[in-house]
């Protein structure tokens, strides 16, 4: 149902679901091992297993069902890299033709020098990108074994020399950037800063030193807000 | 285990020195979320007992010869704080602490999807703060509930509580005097889900009606424990 913002009559009920829950973001939140009914016609999506034949949550999170795919989005979950994901690295070691990148997943990425940002010369990588240097970058591909490989080809991907950097659990993203990126364009025109914000919950902020301080105090005020009521995505 | 015989912990009406009926168990309060830089975390407050937990994970397993190919594995570390005991603790690892790092790493071991994160680690570090009895209980459940916090995915989460027996009478969740000075203690470990048993050891002699009545005032406590586990991780994300 595409619901818009109508007026409110005063003795109307405020409460959400005054007629039955309609906000998704409200699905109950489950544990791992909790029951979540009969396994008979329904798939097993992400964060589910079917036991026998009932069909058991392997997270705490919000359960959701999407036609007849019951699955758990997790309230708090470690960055999973996926290929095409947009994110900022840090460069944590380097041979002679391979930069290893800590991206926030469970393992390190590689950074070949052929998709580096630069030409350079076997033997030559610590001239172009030195250990600790921040690189915004894209995920080219994640193996079987969830080693992933990111790439610096391709528009805007390059090493990150000014602003500042913070971060956000991924799974607040979402309250960060809002419906269509609504609050991340206020907040960009409200402190008139660049945000860069990646899939891997790292951001990039480049603009007057003032502002950079407003725009993480507000994602710190996300970030506490969160731990608080226990919001998810 | 035994040798204080004479010291009354039992009074006439059946009742426990800390007041107590034999199966009750001592007040929990389950915290989550306190330590902010971790990926998930737990604090468990159990009578006087109290535990902090953080996990870290799954992560790039270093050194490398402790990668296994095809699934991840559990880096467990329990230690005691110097000053949770009256005793000063001297700081570091002991023989105790290796043996229960090592029980409660292959109780998660059974609960954990370890297959899905091949080659990585999981960092669960308990810290006890204060010790009064049960440590290890206290330290397996606070370490299930930390787990799921950081949002690791669990076939179950282990619930652990100990029982024992106290001048020939088996009582739930040992207290201090009652630990030190009675004739056998069984902790275990127990998935409320399944009923299933991850963890058991046992310190002195029990028959086998006392044995039974044990295992059942354990399973009994286990379900109670767990309502609390899942009411604090649901917490305020349900209102």
């Amino acid at each position: 149902m595409n619901s818009r913002p109508v007026g409110q009559l005063d003795n109307m009920s405020n409460e959400s679901n005054a007629d039955g829950p309609r906000d998704s973001r409200r699905s109950p939140v489950v544990v791992p091992g909790e029951d979540l009914g009969s396994a008979e016609g329904v798939e097993a999506g992400h964060g589910v297993l079917v036991v026998g034949d009932r069909v058991k949550s392997t997270k705490q999170g919000r359960m959701s069902r999407k036609g007849n795919t019951i699955s758990v989005t997790p309230l708090h979950t470690r960055y999973m890299p996926r290929p095409g994901d947009l994110v900022i690295g840090h460069i944590e070691g380097c041979t002679n033709n391979i930069w290893f990148v800590d991206i926030g997943a469970p393992f390190n990425s590689i950074l070949p020098m052929s998709l580096g940002p630069a030409k350079v010369e076997f033997g030559g990588t610590r001239k172009v990108l030195d250990i600790g240097d921040s690189i915004l970058c894209r995920v080219q591909e994640v193996e079987e074994t969830h080693q992933s490989v990111v790439t610096m080809k391709g528009m805007g991907l390059r090493k990150i020399r000014s602003g500042a950097l913070d971060e956000l659990d991924p799974h607040l993203l979402g309250h960060l950037i809002g419906k269509g990126g609504s609050f991340l364009r206020a907040m960009k025109m409200e402190t008139d800063c660049r945000i860069v914000v990646t899939d891997n919950g790292r951001l990039w902020i480049d603009g007057d030193l003032e502002n950079i301080l407003e725009v993480r105090k507000r994602i710190e005020n996300i970030s506490s807000e969160a731990r608080i009521v226990g919001v998810g995505a | 285990m035994g040798g204080y015989g004479d010291v009354q912990m039992i009074d006439e009406n059946g009742l426990r020195m800390d007041g107590r009926k034999p199966g009750d168990v001592r007040p929990i309060t389950i915290e989550t979320g306190v330590v902010p830089v971790a990926d998930g975390s737990c604090r468990m407050v159990w009578g006087t007992n109290e535990a902090i937990v953080a996990v870290y994970g799954p992560m790039e397993a270093h050194p490398r010869k402790i990668q296994k190919q095809d699934r991840a594995v559990i880096d467990v570390a329990y230690n005691m704080a110097p000053f949770s005991t009256t005793d000063r603790i001297r700081p570091g690892f002991n023989r105790r602490s290796r043996e229960i790092s090592k029980v409660t790493k292959d109780a998660l071991e059974s609960v954990v999807l370890l297959e899905l994160y091949p080659r990585s680690k999981i960092r669960v570090s308990i810290e006890i703060i204060s010790a009064e009895a049960g440590t290890r209980c206290v330290g397996l459940t606070a370490a299930s509930v930390a787990l799921a916090d950081a949002g690791i995915p669990m076939t179950d989460m282990v619930v652990s509580v100990a029982s024992g027996k106290v001048n020939d009478v088996v009582v739930c969740d040992l207290n201090k005097e009652e630990d030190n000075y009675g004739e056998a203690d069984l902790p275990m470990g127990i998935l409320p889900n399944t009923g299933e048993l991850v963890f058991l050891q046992m310190d002195g002699d029990l028959s086998p009606d006392e044995f039974k009545q044990a295992w059942d005032y354990n399973v009994d406590a286990a379900m109670q424990v767990h309502k609390l586990m899942v009411e604090a991780l649901k917490g305020g994300a349900n209102q």
